[in-house]
Protein backbone atom coordinates (compact mmCIF):
# COMPACT_ATOMS: atom_id res chain seq x y z
CA UNK A 1 0.00 0.00 0.00
CA UNK A 2 1.02 3.55 -0.61
CA UNK A 3 1.60 5.47 2.56
CA UNK A 4 1.57 9.12 1.80
CA UNK A 5 3.80 11.23 4.00
CA UNK A 6 3.35 14.87 3.22
CA UNK A 7 6.57 16.56 4.19
CA UNK A 8 6.13 20.07 5.40
CA UNK A 9 9.74 20.91 4.72
CA UNK A 10 10.88 21.30 1.16
CA UNK A 11 14.35 20.03 0.25
CA UNK A 12 15.31 23.56 -0.72
CA UNK A 13 14.71 24.70 2.85
CA UNK A 14 16.92 22.13 4.48
CA UNK A 15 20.22 23.45 5.64
CA UNK A 16 23.00 22.80 3.18
CA UNK A 17 25.88 20.63 4.25
CA UNK A 18 28.33 23.54 4.23
CA UNK A 19 26.49 25.02 7.20
CA UNK A 20 27.06 21.90 9.25
CA UNK A 21 30.66 21.71 8.19
CA UNK A 22 31.90 25.20 8.56
CA UNK A 23 30.82 27.00 11.69
CA UNK A 24 32.73 30.16 10.78
CA UNK A 25 30.52 30.49 7.76
CA UNK A 26 27.51 30.09 9.99
CA UNK A 27 26.40 33.69 10.25
CA UNK A 28 26.67 34.37 6.54
CA UNK A 29 24.91 31.13 5.70
CA UNK A 30 22.16 31.75 8.20
CA UNK A 31 21.46 35.07 6.59
CA UNK A 32 21.14 33.47 3.19
CA UNK A 33 19.09 30.64 4.66
CA UNK A 34 16.72 33.03 6.38
CA UNK A 35 16.14 34.95 3.16
CA UNK A 36 15.60 31.68 1.31
CA UNK A 37 13.22 30.44 3.97
CA UNK A 38 11.22 33.67 4.03
CA UNK A 39 11.01 33.56 0.26
CA UNK A 40 9.78 29.98 0.49
CA UNK A 41 7.12 30.96 2.97
CA UNK A 42 8.24 30.52 6.54
CA UNK A 43 11.21 29.36 8.58
CA UNK A 44 11.16 25.58 8.92
CA UNK A 45 12.72 25.65 12.38
CA UNK A 46 15.69 23.45 11.66
CA UNK A 47 18.11 24.04 14.48
CA UNK A 48 21.71 23.76 13.46
CA UNK A 49 25.08 24.03 15.10
CA UNK A 50 26.12 27.37 16.54
CA UNK A 51 29.22 28.45 18.43
CA UNK A 52 28.79 27.39 22.02
CA UNK A 53 26.27 24.84 20.83
CA UNK A 54 28.72 23.01 18.69
CA UNK A 55 26.85 19.86 17.61
CA UNK A 56 27.16 19.32 13.88
CA UNK A 57 23.42 18.83 13.52
CA UNK A 58 20.28 19.26 15.56
CA UNK A 59 16.71 18.19 14.96
CA UNK A 60 14.24 20.82 13.76
CA UNK A 61 12.99 22.71 16.81
CA UNK A 62 9.38 22.05 15.85
CA UNK A 63 9.96 18.28 15.84
CA UNK A 64 12.15 18.06 18.94
CA UNK A 65 11.19 15.30 21.33
CA UNK A 66 10.82 15.66 25.05
CA UNK A 67 13.00 13.59 27.37
CA UNK A 68 11.63 10.10 28.18
CA UNK A 69 12.41 10.87 31.85
CA UNK A 70 13.93 13.79 33.72
CA UNK A 71 17.32 12.11 34.25
CA UNK A 72 17.90 12.15 30.46
CA UNK A 73 18.09 15.94 30.30
CA UNK A 74 21.50 16.51 31.92
CA UNK A 75 22.93 13.68 29.78
CA UNK A 76 21.88 15.50 26.62
CA UNK A 77 22.95 18.92 27.90
CA UNK A 78 26.59 18.08 27.41
CA UNK A 79 27.30 16.21 24.18
CA UNK A 80 30.73 16.15 22.60
CA UNK A 81 30.34 17.27 18.99
CA UNK A 82 31.52 15.13 16.11
CA UNK A 83 35.11 15.85 15.05
CA UNK A 84 35.90 17.60 11.77
CA UNK A 85 37.73 14.63 10.30
CA UNK A 86 38.43 10.94 10.86
CA UNK A 87 36.10 7.93 10.86
CA UNK A 88 33.53 9.47 13.25
CA UNK A 89 32.77 12.13 10.69
CA UNK A 90 31.85 12.30 7.04
CA UNK A 91 31.54 15.40 4.92
CA UNK A 92 28.76 13.81 2.87
CA UNK A 93 25.38 15.55 2.95
CA UNK A 94 23.28 14.51 5.93
CA UNK A 95 19.98 12.76 5.34
CA UNK A 96 17.37 15.19 6.72
CA UNK A 97 15.86 14.46 10.13
CA UNK A 98 12.39 13.99 8.64
CA UNK A 99 13.65 11.21 6.37
CA UNK A 100 15.79 9.52 9.01
CA UNK A 101 12.76 9.34 11.30
CA UNK A 102 10.06 8.50 8.74
CA UNK A 103 11.73 5.93 6.53
CA UNK A 104 12.56 2.93 8.70
CA UNK A 105 12.80 -0.81 8.76
CA UNK A 106 11.52 -1.90 12.17
CA UNK A 107 9.31 -4.87 11.37
CA UNK A 108 7.93 -5.04 14.91
CA UNK A 109 5.93 -1.94 13.97
CA UNK A 110 4.99 -3.00 10.43
CA UNK A 111 6.41 -3.88 7.04
CA UNK A 112 6.21 -0.58 5.18
CA UNK A 113 8.89 2.05 5.59
CA UNK A 114 6.35 4.51 7.02
CA UNK A 115 4.82 2.02 9.47
CA UNK A 116 7.39 2.36 12.28
CA UNK A 117 6.90 6.13 12.57
CA UNK A 118 3.09 5.82 12.30
CA UNK A 119 2.66 2.81 14.60
CA UNK A 120 5.20 3.31 17.36
CA UNK A 121 3.50 6.16 19.20
CA UNK A 122 2.37 3.98 22.11
CA UNK A 123 5.74 2.29 22.59
CA UNK A 124 6.97 2.92 26.16
CA UNK A 125 10.67 3.58 26.66
CA UNK A 126 10.54 4.52 30.34
CA UNK A 127 11.17 2.68 32.60
CA UNK A 128 13.68 0.59 30.65
CA UNK A 129 16.18 -1.99 31.76
CA UNK A 130 18.69 -4.27 30.08
CA UNK A 131 19.52 -7.77 31.14
CA UNK A 132 23.23 -8.57 31.02
CA UNK A 133 23.84 -12.31 30.85
CA UNK A 134 26.33 -15.04 30.02
CA UNK A 135 30.09 -15.17 30.20
CA UNK A 136 30.82 -12.08 32.23
CA UNK A 137 31.77 -11.05 35.75
CA UNK A 138 28.80 -8.79 36.43
CA UNK A 139 25.59 -10.25 35.02
CA UNK A 140 22.25 -8.86 36.15
CA UNK A 141 19.40 -6.56 35.19
CA UNK A 142 20.37 -2.90 35.05
CA UNK A 143 18.12 0.12 34.70
CA UNK A 144 18.88 2.27 31.68
CA UNK A 145 19.87 5.10 34.02
CA UNK A 146 22.57 2.84 35.52
CA UNK A 147 23.63 1.68 32.07
CA UNK A 148 24.15 5.25 30.84
CA UNK A 149 25.47 6.82 34.06
CA UNK A 150 29.27 6.56 33.52
CA UNK A 151 29.18 7.36 29.80
CA UNK A 152 29.61 10.80 28.29
CA UNK A 153 27.61 11.24 25.13
CA UNK A 154 29.22 12.13 21.83
CA UNK A 155 28.04 12.86 18.32
CA UNK A 156 29.18 10.71 15.40
CA UNK A 157 28.26 11.07 11.76
CA UNK A 158 28.10 7.68 10.09
CA UNK A 159 26.95 6.27 6.79
CA UNK A 160 24.18 3.68 7.12
CA UNK A 161 23.95 1.14 4.30
CA UNK A 162 20.80 -1.01 4.23
CA UNK A 163 20.95 -4.49 2.72
CA UNK A 164 18.11 -3.31 0.46
CA UNK A 165 20.64 -1.11 -1.39
CA UNK A 166 19.70 2.31 -0.04
CA UNK A 167 21.80 4.42 2.29
CA UNK A 168 21.68 7.46 4.57
CA UNK A 169 24.11 9.68 6.48
CA UNK A 170 23.07 10.11 10.11
CA UNK A 171 24.42 12.18 13.04
CA UNK A 172 24.06 9.80 15.99
CA UNK A 173 24.35 10.59 19.69
CA UNK A 174 25.75 7.86 21.93
CA UNK A 175 28.89 6.24 23.31
CA UNK A 176 31.30 3.44 22.30
CA UNK A 177 29.93 -0.08 22.69
CA UNK A 178 33.33 -1.26 23.94
CA UNK A 179 33.14 1.08 26.96
CA UNK A 180 29.79 -0.44 27.91
CA UNK A 181 30.77 -4.08 27.43
CA UNK A 182 34.02 -3.75 29.43
CA UNK A 183 32.05 -2.66 32.51
CA UNK A 184 30.49 -6.13 32.74
CA UNK A 185 33.91 -7.81 32.68
CA UNK A 186 33.48 -10.36 29.87
CA UNK A 187 35.47 -13.55 30.54
CA UNK A 188 37.84 -15.27 28.12
CA UNK A 189 34.94 -17.52 27.10
CA UNK A 190 32.97 -14.49 25.83
CA UNK A 191 33.78 -14.86 22.13
CA UNK A 192 30.52 -13.39 20.84
CA UNK A 193 27.95 -10.86 22.02
CA UNK A 194 24.26 -11.47 21.42
CA UNK A 195 21.66 -8.66 21.47
CA UNK A 196 17.88 -8.83 21.70
CA UNK A 197 15.12 -6.33 20.87
CA UNK A 198 12.08 -5.74 23.08
CA UNK A 199 8.85 -7.55 22.18
CA UNK A 200 5.52 -6.05 23.19
CA UNK A 201 2.46 -7.47 21.47
CA UNK A 202 0.28 -4.59 22.70
CA UNK A 203 2.27 -1.78 21.12
CA UNK A 204 3.92 -3.61 18.21
CA UNK A 205 1.46 -4.47 15.42
CA UNK A 206 4.13 -6.21 13.38
CA UNK A 207 4.61 -8.75 16.16
CA UNK A 208 0.89 -9.55 16.03
CA UNK A 209 0.78 -9.84 12.22
CA UNK A 210 -0.10 -13.41 11.20
CA UNK A 211 1.91 -12.97 8.01
CA UNK A 212 5.22 -12.09 9.55
CA UNK A 213 7.67 -14.96 9.47
CA UNK A 214 10.32 -13.51 11.76
CA UNK A 215 10.63 -15.43 15.00
CA UNK A 216 10.39 -12.66 17.63
CA UNK A 217 12.26 -11.38 19.56
CA UNK A 218 14.61 -9.95 16.95
CA UNK A 219 18.13 -11.05 17.67
CA UNK A 220 21.56 -9.98 16.46
CA UNK A 221 25.16 -10.67 17.33
CA UNK A 222 28.77 -9.63 16.85
CA UNK A 223 32.10 -11.32 17.33
CA UNK A 224 33.66 -9.86 20.50
CA UNK A 225 36.50 -8.18 18.58
CA UNK A 226 33.95 -6.57 16.27
CA UNK A 227 31.99 -5.37 19.28
CA UNK A 228 35.16 -3.90 20.81
CA UNK A 229 36.06 -2.01 17.62
CA UNK A 230 36.10 1.76 18.05
CA UNK A 231 33.38 2.21 15.41
CA UNK A 232 30.79 0.03 17.18
CA UNK A 233 28.47 2.51 18.85
CA UNK A 234 25.51 2.50 21.22
CA UNK A 235 23.14 5.26 20.12
CA UNK A 236 20.58 6.94 22.36
CA UNK A 237 19.88 9.88 20.09
CA UNK A 238 20.19 11.38 16.63
CA UNK A 239 20.41 14.95 15.42
CA UNK A 240 21.14 15.99 19.02
CA UNK A 241 17.71 14.69 19.96
CA UNK A 242 16.35 11.76 21.97
CA UNK A 243 15.95 8.67 19.79
CA UNK A 244 12.39 8.29 18.46
CA UNK A 245 10.87 4.79 18.89
CA UNK A 246 11.02 4.08 15.14
CA UNK A 247 14.80 4.58 15.24
CA UNK A 248 15.27 2.16 18.13
CA UNK A 249 14.52 4.09 21.33
CA UNK A 250 15.74 4.18 23.95
CA UNK A 251 19.03 2.51 23.05
CA UNK A 252 20.30 0.79 19.92
CA UNK A 253 23.43 -0.52 18.28
CA UNK A 254 25.13 1.19 15.30
CA UNK A 255 27.73 -0.82 13.34
CA UNK A 256 28.39 1.34 10.28
CA UNK A 257 30.51 -1.13 8.30
CA UNK A 258 27.74 -3.75 8.29
CA UNK A 259 24.31 -3.81 6.66
CA UNK A 260 21.69 -1.96 8.67
CA UNK A 261 19.92 -5.05 10.00
CA UNK A 262 22.94 -5.75 12.22
CA UNK A 263 22.34 -2.45 14.03
CA UNK A 264 19.71 -3.87 16.35
CA UNK A 265 17.15 -1.52 17.93
CA UNK A 266 15.49 -1.10 21.33
CA UNK A 267 17.86 -3.46 23.13
CA UNK A 268 16.66 -5.31 26.25
CA UNK A 269 19.26 -8.04 26.53
CA UNK A 270 23.02 -8.41 26.02
CA UNK A 271 24.40 -11.89 26.32
CA UNK A 272 28.09 -12.87 26.25
CA UNK A 273 28.41 -16.29 24.62
CA UNK A 274 31.06 -18.74 23.51
CA UNK A 275 29.40 -19.96 20.29
CA UNK A 276 28.25 -17.85 17.35
CA UNK A 277 24.70 -16.78 18.27
CA UNK A 278 21.61 -17.19 16.10
CA UNK A 279 20.61 -14.00 14.34
CA UNK A 280 17.10 -13.30 13.04
CA UNK A 281 17.69 -12.71 9.33
CA UNK A 282 20.27 -15.45 9.13
CA UNK A 283 17.77 -17.87 10.72
CA UNK A 284 15.11 -16.79 8.23
CA UNK A 285 17.17 -16.97 5.02
CA UNK A 286 20.76 -18.05 5.58
CA UNK A 287 21.80 -17.86 1.92
CA UNK A 288 20.70 -14.22 1.71
CA UNK A 289 21.71 -12.78 5.08
CA UNK A 290 24.97 -13.90 6.65
CA UNK A 291 26.07 -13.60 10.26
CA UNK A 292 28.81 -11.13 9.31
CA UNK A 293 26.76 -9.04 6.85
CA UNK A 294 29.70 -6.74 6.13
CA UNK A 295 28.91 -4.20 3.43
CA UNK A 296 30.59 -5.70 0.37
CA UNK A 297 30.10 -4.59 -3.24
CA UNK A 298 31.65 -7.83 -4.49
CA UNK A 299 29.21 -10.21 -2.81
CA UNK A 300 25.70 -9.75 -4.19
CA UNK A 301 22.51 -10.61 -2.41
CA UNK A 302 21.07 -13.54 -4.38
CA UNK A 303 18.13 -11.41 -5.50
CA UNK A 304 19.73 -8.00 -6.05
CA UNK A 305 23.05 -6.32 -6.62
CA UNK A 306 25.13 -4.80 -3.83
CA UNK A 307 27.71 -2.85 -5.83
CA UNK A 308 25.63 0.32 -5.93
CA UNK A 309 23.23 2.06 -3.58
CA UNK A 310 20.61 4.79 -3.65
CA UNK A 311 21.66 7.65 -1.35
CA UNK A 312 18.54 9.05 0.30
CA UNK A 313 16.73 11.29 -0.06
CA UNK A 314 16.52 11.54 -3.83
CA UNK A 315 13.99 12.97 -6.24
CA UNK A 316 12.73 11.74 -9.57
CA UNK A 317 15.23 14.00 -11.29
CA UNK A 318 18.34 13.47 -9.20
CA UNK A 319 20.74 10.65 -9.95
CA UNK A 320 20.90 8.85 -6.63
CA UNK A 321 22.93 5.78 -7.60
CA UNK A 322 26.42 5.78 -6.06
CA UNK A 323 29.06 3.06 -5.77
CA UNK A 324 28.99 0.95 -2.62
CA UNK A 325 32.36 0.66 -0.88
CA UNK A 326 33.85 -2.36 0.87
CA UNK A 327 33.00 -2.19 4.59
CA UNK A 328 30.91 0.87 3.71
CA UNK A 329 34.12 2.88 3.41
CA UNK A 330 35.36 1.96 6.91
CA UNK A 331 38.00 -0.53 5.72
CA UNK A 332 40.85 1.33 7.42
CA UNK A 333 39.21 0.75 10.81
CA UNK A 334 37.83 -2.77 10.37
CA UNK A 335 39.51 -4.65 7.51
CA UNK A 336 42.05 -6.19 9.91
CA UNK A 337 39.21 -7.99 11.72
CA UNK A 338 38.67 -10.17 8.66
CA UNK A 339 42.24 -10.80 7.58
CA UNK A 340 42.57 -14.21 5.92
CA UNK A 341 38.80 -14.73 5.86
CA UNK A 342 37.01 -15.54 2.61
CA UNK A 343 34.43 -12.75 2.60
CA UNK A 344 32.43 -14.47 -0.13
CA UNK A 345 31.99 -17.46 2.16
CA UNK A 346 31.55 -15.52 5.41
CA UNK A 347 29.19 -12.92 4.00
CA UNK B 1 -24.23 7.54 -23.77
CA UNK B 2 -22.61 4.33 -24.98
CA UNK B 3 -19.97 6.36 -26.74
CA UNK B 4 -18.98 8.13 -23.54
CA UNK B 5 -18.24 4.92 -21.65
CA UNK B 6 -15.07 4.00 -23.46
CA UNK B 7 -13.27 7.32 -22.92
CA UNK B 8 -14.40 7.23 -19.30
CA UNK B 9 -12.88 3.79 -18.76
CA UNK B 10 -9.74 4.99 -20.53
CA UNK B 11 -9.43 7.95 -18.17
CA UNK B 12 -10.12 5.78 -15.13
CA UNK B 13 -7.23 3.53 -16.12
CA UNK B 14 -4.95 6.57 -16.22
CA UNK B 15 -5.90 7.74 -12.73
CA UNK B 16 -3.23 5.68 -10.88
CA UNK B 17 -0.56 6.94 -13.27
CA UNK B 18 -1.60 10.57 -12.83
CA UNK B 19 -1.82 10.16 -9.06
CA UNK B 20 1.69 8.68 -8.87
CA UNK B 21 3.01 11.38 -11.17
CA UNK B 22 1.44 14.02 -8.94
CA UNK B 23 2.98 12.48 -5.80
CA UNK B 24 6.42 12.40 -7.37
CA UNK B 25 6.12 15.89 -8.75
CA UNK B 26 5.17 17.32 -5.35
CA UNK B 27 7.85 15.27 -3.55
CA UNK B 28 5.28 13.30 -1.57
CA UNK B 29 6.58 9.78 -2.13
CA UNK B 30 9.10 9.98 0.73
CA UNK B 31 12.88 9.96 0.59
CA UNK B 32 13.08 7.04 -1.85
CA UNK B 33 10.56 7.79 -4.62
CA UNK B 34 12.37 5.32 -6.90
CA UNK B 35 11.59 2.44 -4.58
CA UNK B 36 8.00 3.60 -4.07
CA UNK B 37 7.44 3.99 -7.83
CA UNK B 38 8.91 0.56 -8.54
CA UNK B 39 6.54 -1.04 -6.06
CA UNK B 40 3.47 0.93 -7.16
CA UNK B 41 4.00 0.55 -10.90
CA UNK B 42 4.60 -3.18 -10.42
CA UNK B 43 1.43 -3.62 -8.39
CA UNK B 44 -0.66 -1.66 -10.88
CA UNK B 45 0.70 -3.81 -13.70
CA UNK B 46 -0.48 -6.88 -11.83
CA UNK B 47 -3.87 -5.38 -10.96
CA UNK B 48 -4.51 -4.58 -14.64
CA UNK B 49 -3.44 -8.10 -15.56
CA UNK B 50 -5.96 -9.48 -13.07
CA UNK B 51 -8.63 -7.10 -14.41
CA UNK B 52 -7.96 -8.32 -17.95
CA UNK B 53 -8.32 -11.91 -16.81
CA UNK B 54 -11.50 -11.08 -14.90
CA UNK B 55 -13.41 -9.80 -17.94
CA UNK B 56 -14.34 -13.17 -19.42
CA UNK B 57 -15.69 -14.68 -16.17
CA UNK B 58 -17.56 -11.46 -15.35
CA UNK B 59 -19.13 -11.47 -18.78
CA UNK B 60 -20.15 -15.11 -18.51
CA UNK B 61 -21.66 -14.67 -15.06
CA UNK B 62 -23.51 -11.45 -15.74
CA UNK B 63 -24.25 -11.80 -19.42
CA UNK B 64 -22.89 -8.29 -20.12
CA UNK B 65 -21.35 -8.24 -23.55
CA UNK B 66 -18.38 -6.08 -22.72
CA UNK B 67 -15.76 -8.65 -23.55
CA UNK B 68 -13.85 -7.39 -26.54
CA UNK B 69 -14.63 -3.74 -26.13
CA UNK B 70 -12.63 -3.34 -22.95
CA UNK B 71 -10.41 -6.38 -22.64
CA UNK B 72 -7.89 -5.12 -25.16
CA UNK B 73 -7.75 -1.66 -23.65
CA UNK B 74 -7.28 -2.91 -20.10
CA UNK B 75 -4.69 -5.41 -21.28
CA UNK B 76 -2.79 -2.61 -23.00
CA UNK B 77 -2.88 -0.60 -19.79
CA UNK B 78 -1.21 -3.52 -18.07
CA UNK B 79 1.57 -3.21 -20.68
CA UNK B 80 1.63 0.55 -20.09
CA UNK B 81 2.22 0.12 -16.34
CA UNK B 82 4.72 -2.68 -16.98
CA UNK B 83 6.71 -0.31 -19.22
CA UNK B 84 6.68 2.34 -16.50
CA UNK B 85 7.83 -0.32 -14.02
CA UNK B 86 10.70 -1.33 -16.31
CA UNK B 87 11.74 2.30 -16.82
CA UNK B 88 11.73 2.96 -13.06
CA UNK B 89 13.89 -0.13 -12.56
CA UNK B 90 16.36 1.11 -15.18
CA UNK B 91 16.51 4.56 -13.58
CA UNK B 92 16.55 3.87 -9.86
CA UNK B 93 17.90 0.37 -9.47
CA UNK B 94 20.39 0.14 -12.33
CA UNK B 95 21.10 3.84 -12.81
CA UNK B 96 21.02 3.21 -16.57
CA UNK B 97 24.05 0.94 -16.42
CA UNK B 98 23.12 -1.06 -19.51
CA UNK B 99 25.82 -3.70 -19.12
CA UNK B 100 24.35 -4.52 -15.74
CA UNK B 101 20.89 -5.01 -17.22
CA UNK B 102 22.15 -7.82 -19.38
CA UNK B 103 23.78 -9.75 -16.51
CA UNK B 104 20.82 -9.09 -14.23
CA UNK B 105 18.36 -10.59 -16.73
CA UNK B 106 20.59 -13.62 -17.20
CA UNK B 107 21.70 -14.26 -13.63
CA UNK B 108 19.05 -12.93 -11.27
CA UNK B 109 16.10 -15.36 -11.38
CA UNK B 110 13.39 -12.94 -10.26
CA UNK B 111 14.55 -10.42 -12.87
CA UNK B 112 14.57 -13.18 -15.49
CA UNK B 113 11.02 -14.09 -14.57
CA UNK B 114 9.78 -10.50 -14.44
CA UNK B 115 11.48 -9.57 -17.70
CA UNK B 116 9.98 -12.64 -19.42
CA UNK B 117 6.52 -11.55 -18.32
CA UNK B 118 7.28 -8.08 -19.73
CA UNK B 119 8.42 -9.54 -23.07
CA UNK B 120 5.18 -11.52 -23.31
CA UNK B 121 3.11 -8.40 -22.62
CA UNK B 122 5.05 -6.51 -25.30
CA UNK B 123 4.37 -9.32 -27.80
CA UNK B 124 0.67 -9.30 -26.94
CA UNK B 125 0.60 -5.51 -27.20
CA UNK B 126 2.21 -5.52 -30.65
CA UNK B 127 -0.28 -8.09 -31.92
CA UNK B 128 -3.31 -6.42 -30.37
CA UNK B 129 -4.54 -4.33 -33.37
CA UNK B 130 -7.41 -5.82 -35.40
CA UNK B 131 -5.18 -6.03 -38.47
CA UNK B 132 -2.83 -8.36 -36.59
CA UNK B 133 -5.75 -10.46 -35.44
CA UNK B 134 -6.82 -10.98 -39.06
CA UNK B 135 -3.26 -11.66 -40.15
CA UNK B 136 -2.54 -14.23 -37.46
CA UNK B 137 -5.88 -16.02 -37.67
CA UNK B 138 -6.01 -19.08 -35.43
CA UNK B 139 -2.51 -18.42 -34.10
CA UNK B 140 -3.66 -15.13 -32.59
CA UNK B 141 -5.72 -16.91 -29.96
CA UNK B 142 -2.89 -19.34 -29.24
CA UNK B 143 -0.43 -16.48 -28.83
CA UNK B 144 -2.72 -14.51 -26.58
CA UNK B 145 -3.19 -17.45 -24.23
CA UNK B 146 0.34 -16.52 -23.14
CA UNK B 147 -1.31 -13.97 -20.85
CA UNK B 148 -1.81 -16.86 -18.41
CA UNK B 149 1.93 -17.50 -18.46
CA UNK B 150 2.65 -13.79 -18.03
CA UNK B 151 0.34 -13.59 -15.01
CA UNK B 152 1.96 -16.59 -13.32
CA UNK B 153 5.46 -15.23 -14.03
CA UNK B 154 4.48 -11.82 -12.66
CA UNK B 155 3.14 -13.48 -9.52
CA UNK B 156 6.40 -15.41 -9.04
CA UNK B 157 8.35 -12.18 -9.64
CA UNK B 158 6.32 -10.44 -6.93
CA UNK B 159 6.66 -13.20 -4.33
CA UNK B 160 10.37 -13.50 -5.02
CA UNK B 161 11.15 -9.90 -4.11
CA UNK B 162 9.35 -9.99 -0.76
CA UNK B 163 11.49 -9.93 2.34
CA UNK B 164 9.22 -11.24 5.03
CA UNK B 165 5.52 -10.30 5.07
CA UNK B 166 3.33 -12.31 2.73
CA UNK B 167 -0.10 -10.80 3.46
CA UNK B 168 -0.49 -8.79 0.25
CA UNK B 169 0.96 -11.53 -1.93
CA UNK B 170 -1.59 -13.93 -0.47
CA UNK B 171 -4.47 -11.71 -1.60
CA UNK B 172 -3.09 -11.33 -5.14
CA UNK B 173 -2.30 -15.04 -5.28
CA UNK B 174 -5.84 -15.96 -4.24
CA UNK B 175 -7.42 -13.76 -6.91
CA UNK B 176 -5.09 -15.12 -9.58
CA UNK B 177 -5.78 -18.72 -8.51
CA UNK B 178 -9.55 -18.10 -8.73
CA UNK B 179 -9.25 -16.55 -12.20
CA UNK B 180 -7.01 -19.29 -13.57
CA UNK B 181 -8.96 -21.99 -11.71
CA UNK B 182 -12.18 -20.82 -13.34
CA UNK B 183 -10.64 -21.42 -16.74
CA UNK B 184 -9.18 -24.76 -15.74
CA UNK B 185 -12.61 -25.93 -14.56
CA UNK B 186 -14.26 -24.70 -17.78
CA UNK B 187 -11.65 -26.44 -19.86
CA UNK B 188 -12.09 -29.73 -17.99
CA UNK B 189 -15.89 -29.54 -18.32
CA UNK B 190 -15.67 -28.89 -22.03
CA UNK B 191 -13.28 -31.77 -22.47
CA UNK B 192 -15.52 -34.15 -20.50
CA UNK B 193 -18.55 -33.10 -22.52
CA UNK B 194 -16.66 -33.76 -25.73
CA UNK B 195 -15.57 -37.16 -24.46
CA UNK B 196 -19.14 -38.04 -23.47
CA UNK B 197 -20.45 -36.91 -26.82
CA UNK B 198 -17.78 -38.92 -28.56
CA UNK B 199 -18.70 -42.03 -26.56
CA UNK B 200 -22.47 -41.49 -27.02
CA UNK B 201 -22.35 -41.24 -30.80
Amino acid sequence: MLIKKPSDIKPSEITPESVYRNRRQFMADTGALAIGAIAAGGLPGLAIAQDGDALKARAPVSLSRSAPAAWWEPKFANIKPAPDSGPFYTGEALTPYEDVTRYNNFYEFGMDKGDPSSNSGRFEVDPWSIEIAGECGRPGTYTLEDILKPHDLEERIYRLRCVEAWSMVIPWIGFPLADLLKRFEPTSRARYVEFQTAVDRDTMPGVRSPFSIIDWPYQEGLRIDEAMNELAFMAVGLYGNYLPPQNGAPIRLVVPWKYGFKSIKSIVRINFVEEQPNTSWNDLQANEYGFYANVNPNVHHPRWRQDTERRLPHTLFSRPIIDTRLFNGYGEQVAHLYEGMDLARYY
Amino acid sequence: MRKAIKPAVFCACLVPFCWLFYLVWTNNLGPDPGEALAKESGEWTFRFLLATLAITPVQQFTGWRITNRYRRMIGLFSLFYASAHFLVYLMFVLGFRWGTLYTEILERPYITVGFSAFVILVALGITSPKAMLRKLGKNWKRLHRLIYVAAVLAMIHMIWILRSDFGEALIYGTVLTLLLGYRAVNWLRKRNRKLRLARGS
